[in-house]
């Protein structure tokens, strides 16, 4: 017998009410989702948890795509079999051969349909005896074993499963709302969003875009990115916003110093427009507290001001370093380290003001009319999504030729 | 026409010509570019290369695209030797490899490499444990081909990616020119740094084909210039060729999906046919790729039975293609141990995913035809 199925456990996490049913829903189709590019998949529900039937798909990388699903605590391996003495012999035999260099074991059995003959208390010994009768070097340890099985008879079969594997924990995505991601191509914001998409947001993104400044290949960098990201999520719709007229009009017109801190206002306002409109009750940076100009206290303190919607931070506090161990993980670093220049590099002043003071900050910004640069901006936005496939947006154009 | 000689080169795929056409045609743009269409054509680049790592059967690791078997051969041996010499001069291969390789080892000894040429049993199988007592302090480079070119002999690429396995710095080259779409690599576990691949092989085209190597390999690069692929292999890249060569890949791997046993069965009853008929020596192993068999007729000139057999339509080969212009016998049947007069009449039948059972049965009567009319010109 192999394994055939995968258990995934999320029972444990805490589900109150109402919410358990939304939760659940949303996971399934979470999981596939991502598992769309295994077509011979199949996954199904019971109470309490989840079964993915992997019908000959390679079991392994399965279980890496799985791990990836947000709200999901652990999983396993499992043989699925018919509650028949003999067949489970079989199936505890295969789970604890495929446990290379295990050497001692215990059987968990439990019994969930009480029609089946045998109790826990028997099955245990009847099942370990078994092992221990066809296999060498095994034995038995109840309190710190190599492997447990556990075996479950249950009404629709028995399940057997040995190794524990840690799932991506935090909650389904699209199931604790929306949030609008600034994506600039850097490497902070991608895992601003993985995180945030953790907690079960569901993500868009706003990328400003100022051509001829910035070109074309700067803007793919972010669907790229966009893409990465859509594995832990779904589809991710990315606003790419038309920033130039602007960023000129900033430059021309306002002190170099505030010039920077303009900007970021303008951004932040203009995301704050686009999460109104897609119905997002947050927004969601990649600053982390310090790293440059625009991240010292006084700079989030007076670029925030021009909204009240909750700016999450997830990276506030984490190091550089940290940061970029996530973005390795999750195969955005490389992406985000290709060398085109972003709409916040481009018209750096000399010397931004570090530590902005707010009402000053106001009183020049109020100088200057902006009202109908930022309505064409958010009136000539292109939206794309990005469909979340590994069989990406990017190759669609090519698909053909291959 | 019975085309028999699919080692030496293939015909393209329908599929690959309009491929190329069409990508000629409308990404034409330098892929280095800034423009759009330059952005545009790097993207099929890049596309084209995670593809072949898909086709591969690997995740990781990266693809240079090269201009064929030739060159990623070459740039896999000297690219190493070069980079490399500063920790060791010694290098290991084999006596059959493609002259590609043993030219490219001959001509770096000169420059003071010591290089270790393996022996090979009579079926042209080179032993691990040979490769194992050769690996000394010194070595940085095992190149070992899987599929022997002449012979249709597999090497055992597994057992040698085991045992240099606890050697990291020695790169393990494979010449898979023979071997892709019909013996596969277990890449994805075995210590395999770098790959060689030819796209007219498996009906790409002509000027076309990657190595792929491991991401801690670096190489010397034998091109220089403009830093593409990597900074490994400068020039403009070929990238209709290279979308061609790609698309070769899915569809040959497709047809070994579909038609291996097939192919398999043909080559088999090519065999037993070979060893009923009188006078025929049959030089490959009974247990080799599913495409190539090379067998002798001792006492026939080849280049007679050939000529003969063209007159009919039908096309096969002496020895390798590469080397058939020497007049000499076959170095790999002479590495084998096959005496003089076979290892001078040695023939090459070399099948695709598209021969037919019926025209395997044609060949073989055409070379009992052949053989009773024509006169023995050489002494047995």
């Amino acid at each position: 017998m192999e394994f055939d199925h995968i258990l995934i456990r999320f029972g444990e996490m805490a589900l109150k009410g109402k919410n358990r049913k939304h939760f659940e829903r949303q996971l399934l189709e979470n999981v596939q989702f991502r598992l769309g590019e295994f077509r011979r998949v199949k996954v199904k529900k019971t109470r309490g948890r989840m079964y993915v039937l992997l019908n000959g798909e390679d079991a392994e990388e399965v279980m890496k795509a799985c791990q990836q699903v947000f709200g999901i605590y652990s999983l396993s391996f499992a043989i699925h079999t018919e509650n028949e003495l003999e067949k489970l012999k079989e199936a505890v035999l295969s789970a604890v051969q495929a446990e290379h260099g295990a050497r001692t074991f215990k059987i968990s059995a439990k019994r969930a349909d009480k029609s089946f003959p045998l109790t826990s208390d028997d099955l245990n010994p009847a099942l370990g005896g078994h092992i221990l009768k066809n296999t060498e070097g095994l034995s038995v340890d109840v309190h710190h074993p190599d492997v447990e099985l556990k075996v479950e008879i249950r009404h629709e079969g028995a399940y057997v499963t040995s190794k524990d594997y840690p799932g991506a924990g935090g909650f389904p995505v699209g199931t604790t709302g929306k949030a609008m991601i600034m994506l600039s191509g850097g490497i902070d914001s991608p895992v601003a969003g993985y995180l945030t998409m953790k907690r079960g947001v569901e993500i868009e993104a706003v990328h400003f875009h100022s051509p001829p400044y910035t070109n074309e290949r700067a803007k793919q960098k972010v669907l790229d990115i966009a893409q990465e990201l859509s594995r832990y999520g779904k589809r991710i719709k990315v606003h790419i916003v038309p920033f130039t007229a602007i960023q000129q009009k900033i430059h021309k017109d306002i002190p170099d110093s505030y010039g920077m801190t303009i900007t970021r206002r303008m951004m932040l306002k203009i995301t704050e427009k686009i999460a109104r409109q897609q119905g997002a009750l947050a927004i969601t940076t990649g600053e982390s507290l310090g790293q440059v100009a625009s991240q010292t206290m006084e700079s989030m303190n007076t670029i925030n001001e021009v909204t009240d919607y909750p700016v999450i931070r997830p990276l506030v506090t984490m190091d550089k370093l940290e940061i970029i161990n996530i973005a390795e993980k999750i195969d955005t670093y490389d992406i985000s380290i290709r060398p085109y220049e972003d709409c916040c590099t481009i018209f750096v002043p000399k010397e931004p003001k570090t530590k902005p003071n707010r009402e000053k900050t106001v009183a020049i910004e109020q100088s200057v009319d902006f009202s109908g640069y930022i309505e064409e901006a958010v009136g000539n936005i292109e939206t794309i999504h990005i469909n979340g496939k590994s069989e990406g947006r990017k190759q669609e154009s090519f698909a053909d030729l291959f | 026409m019975i085309y028999l000689d699919n080692s030496a080169t293939t015909r393209p795929y329908e599929g690959v010509l309009d491929t190329f056409t069409r990508t000629a045609e409308r990404f034409y743009a330098n892929s280095s570019s800034i423009h759009a269409l330059g952005g545009e054509a790097e993207r099929l680049l890049e596309s084209s290369r995670e593809r072949v790592l898909s086709w591969l059967g690997v995740k990781e690791g990266s693809v240079i695209f090269t201009s064929g078997g030739t060159e990623s051969n070459n740039l896999a041996v000297k690219g190493t030797a070069l980079m490399h010499m500063s920790r060791g001069k010694h290098l290991v291969t084999t006596r059959v490899e493609h002259p590609s390789i043993l030219e490219t080892f001959q001509s770096l000894e000169s420059f003071g490499f010591d290089v270790t040429y393996l022996e090979v049993d009579a079926y042209g199988r080179v032993a691990p444990e040979d490769v194992q007592k050769a690996v000394r302090e010194d070595t940085i480079l095992v190149s070992v081909m899987s599929v022997n070119n002449e012979m249709g002999t597999v090497q055992p690429i597994e057992e040698i990616a085991a045992f240099l396995s606890d050697w990291p710095k020695v790169y393990f080259h494979v010449d898979h020119v023979q071997g892709f779409g019909k013996v596969d690599l277990p890449f994805h576990e075995a210590a395999v740094d770098m790959c060689s691949l030819s796209g007219h092989k498996i009906h790409g085209i002509k000027g076309t084909g990657a190595l792929y190597k491991k991401d801690h390999v670096r190489l010397f690069p034998l091109q220089h210039g403009g830093g593409q692929e990597g900074g490994e292999r400068a020039g403009t890249e070929n990238l209709p060729g290279i979308v061609a060569f790609t698309k070769a890949m899915r569809l040959i791997k497709e047809e070994q999906q579909e038609k291996a046993r097939e192919l398999q069965r043909l080559r088999n009853y090519a065999y037993e046919e070979l060893e009923k008929m009188d006078g025929t020596v049959v030089n490959s192993p009974e247990r080799g790729a599913p495409h190539i068999l090379n067998f002798s007729l001792p006492g026939y000139k080849p280049e007679t039975v050939i000529h003969s057999l063209g007159e009919r339509g039908i096309y096969i080969s002496t020895k390798s293609a590469c080397s058939s212009k020497e007049p000499d016998k076959s170095s790999v049947l002479d590495a084998c141990g096959v005496s003089g007069e076979a290892a001078s009449s040695a023939l090459r039948v070399s099948l695709s995913y598209s021969t037919t059972e019926t025209e395997v049965r044609q060949f073989i009567t055409a070379l009992s035809e052949v053989k009773a009319s024509l006169i023995k010109t050489m002494e047995v």
